[in-house]
């Protein structure tokens, strides 16, 4: 039987880890991820959880710990935020390269320097290159959810999986939360088989220095080259969009639930105009649609679940009919536009639509973001000139 | 590599002579056996049990395969007789002539 409990994000993360009875968890405390390590580090000291909790010297070592582990076909996990996150980089790469179903939460924090312990998606949004899937959330629900979620499809596709939540929004606020049996989890979630190394008598060298073209191996086989193994993650990575949609609607048939598997829609049905944003600040743009439609302008929104893959064919699906569309994202890419402004109208110009587009980068190290100033800025974008630009920068105009 | 239906996914090798390539011609320095001093007799095999490449014969006289050594030292390194010394550049000298 499922339970509702009232958590935080954190501790939802947790029980979802325990859920998936996780085998191996080395972590690196750091705010705002602290409680999901010391949660999960209770749960192995009281014998709740049966799994090795390995205390790491930092981040990099978490993240390789956990990678060795995966190697030998242990089921993994940690989880980090903002500087952590970045210590890890390294790290990100090889899992990914490594081919390893690693799952990660990522709880998002703005990145030093200026210190701050508050959210933006900063973080997250800075490993968007290391080829893993990302995946936003915008309640704790949704949390626990696809955190289960995020194992079958890291194990499906051999491509780890960084489920991001927002630092304190959700980290630390509680919520009503189902958490369901581990009979509904075990049917979903069957024991991962590894990836075959470890046989008796045979020795392996993983991830040997190997050169760009592909050669034989001294058996005379076929290897392929640098390049080679970099396409067909990139070719996976892609095609984990079906997987991750697939997934969603098989969670549903388990469990109850869909989150909309890589993109959800909010009053889009007769909407004009579009917002569209990633994790809680999502969540607060349909507040700032109800208020929009209240003036006149039909607007819905849409919410990024996943941004790695990036969904494009159904973004554009999803906004082909619109006559505007305006981004809100926690993150700049320095010296041009936020992350998801860059990739949608990418997206939008390929499939030849096109909108009125504006994008706006807010909340920022935690500055908090309003339903009535996403109102504000997107009636300006929707009326006006279409532009990039920053909510609520205070002592100068945006 | 590990391997799946549409080939392998990730860089995996066995411990064998040119797992990597042609790599003898990325040696700088070659390692000579004094087999005087490793006779066969009582011997370690600790270089072939050391050895990265595979390269080093487990019979006596031992025998490394020059082209694939990449001479990184690790034998004459591991050596207790000190049976192996690195010589400057790629190719292997001549022996010496017994007297």
């Amino acid at each position: 039987m499922s339970e509702v409990k009232i958590i935080t994000a954190n501790e939802a993360a947790a029980e979802a880890a325990a859920l998936c009875r996780v085998q191996v968890i080395a972590a690196y405390p750091i705010t705002p991820q602290t409680p999901v390590t010391e949660e999960l580090a209770a749960m192995v000291e009281r014998g709740d959880l049966e799994a090795e909790y390995l205390t790491v010297e930092s981040e990099h070592s978490a993240m390789a710990s956990i990678v060795g582990a995966s190697q030998v076909g242990a089921r993994v996990f940690t989880a980090s935020s903002a500087n952590g996150l970045l210590y890890m980089h390294e790290m990100l790469h090889w899992a990914a390269g490594s081919r390893l179903p690693v799952v990660l939460a990522c709880v998002n924090r703005g990145v030093g320097a200026p210190w701050t312990i508050l959210n933006d998606q900063q973080d997250s949004i800075s490993q968007r290159d290391t080829g893993w899937i990302q995946l936003y959330c915008r309640n704790n629900q949704e949390v626990l959810d696809t955190i289960i979620q995020a194992y079958r499809i890291a194990e499906q596709t051999l491509i780890p999986v960084m489920v991001c939540y927002d630092g304190f929004v959700l980290s630390h606020t509680n919520m009503p939360v189902e958490v369901p049996s581990q009979d509904e989890v075990d049917r979903f979630l069957p024991p991962w088989q590894g990836q075959g190394l470890l046989e008796s008598g045979r020795f392996v060298n993983l991830n040997p220095l190997i050169l760009s073209e592909p050669r034989p191996d001294a058996q005379g086989n076929l290897m392929p080259g640098y390049m080679e193994l970099r396409h067909r993650l990139h070719e996976d990575v892609l095609a984990s969009l079906a997987v991750i949609h697939h997934t969603d609607e098989e969670f549903q048939e388990i469990f109850g639930r869909s989150w909309g598997g890589l993109v959800w829609r909010y009053r889009m049905d007769d909407a004009e105009h579009a917002l569209v944003s990633m994790g809680s600040l999502a969540l607060e743009a349909t507040r700032a649609a109800d208020s929009l439609r209240v003036q006149g302008l039909r607007t819905g929104v849409i919410g990024v679940r996943a941004y790695r893959p990036f969904p494009a064919s159904a973004l554009v699906q999803a906004l082909a009919a619109v006559k505007t569309v305006t981004v809100f994202e926690k993150d700049v890419s320095y010296g041009y536009a936020g992350a998801l402004a860059t990739d949608l109208k990418a997206a939008l110009f390929d499939a030849g639509v096109s909108v009125k587009f504006s994008g706006f980068v807010a909340g920022l190290g935690g500055r908090d973001v309003a339903a009535g100033q996403i109102v504000q800025a997107a009636t300006d974008a929707i009326l006006n000139e279409p532009r990039y630009g920053w909510v609520d920068v205070r002592g100068s105009s945006t | 590599m590990a391997e799946t239906t549409k080939g392998p996914l990730f860089a995996r090798s066995g411990p064998a002579p040119g797992e990597a390539g042609r790599t003898g011609d990325w040696r700088s320095h070659t390692p000579v056996i004094d087999h005087e001093k490793c006779s066969g007799k009582d011997t370690c095999l600790l270089c072939w049990l050391y050895c990265p490449d595979g390269v080093i014969t487990p019979d006596f006289p031992l025998e490394i395969d020059v082209e694939y050594c990449k001479g990184c030292g690790v034998c004459a390194e591991e050596c207790p007789r000190e049976a192996i010394t690195m010589i400057e550049g790629r190719k292997t000298p001549a022996p010496p002539k017994r007297s």
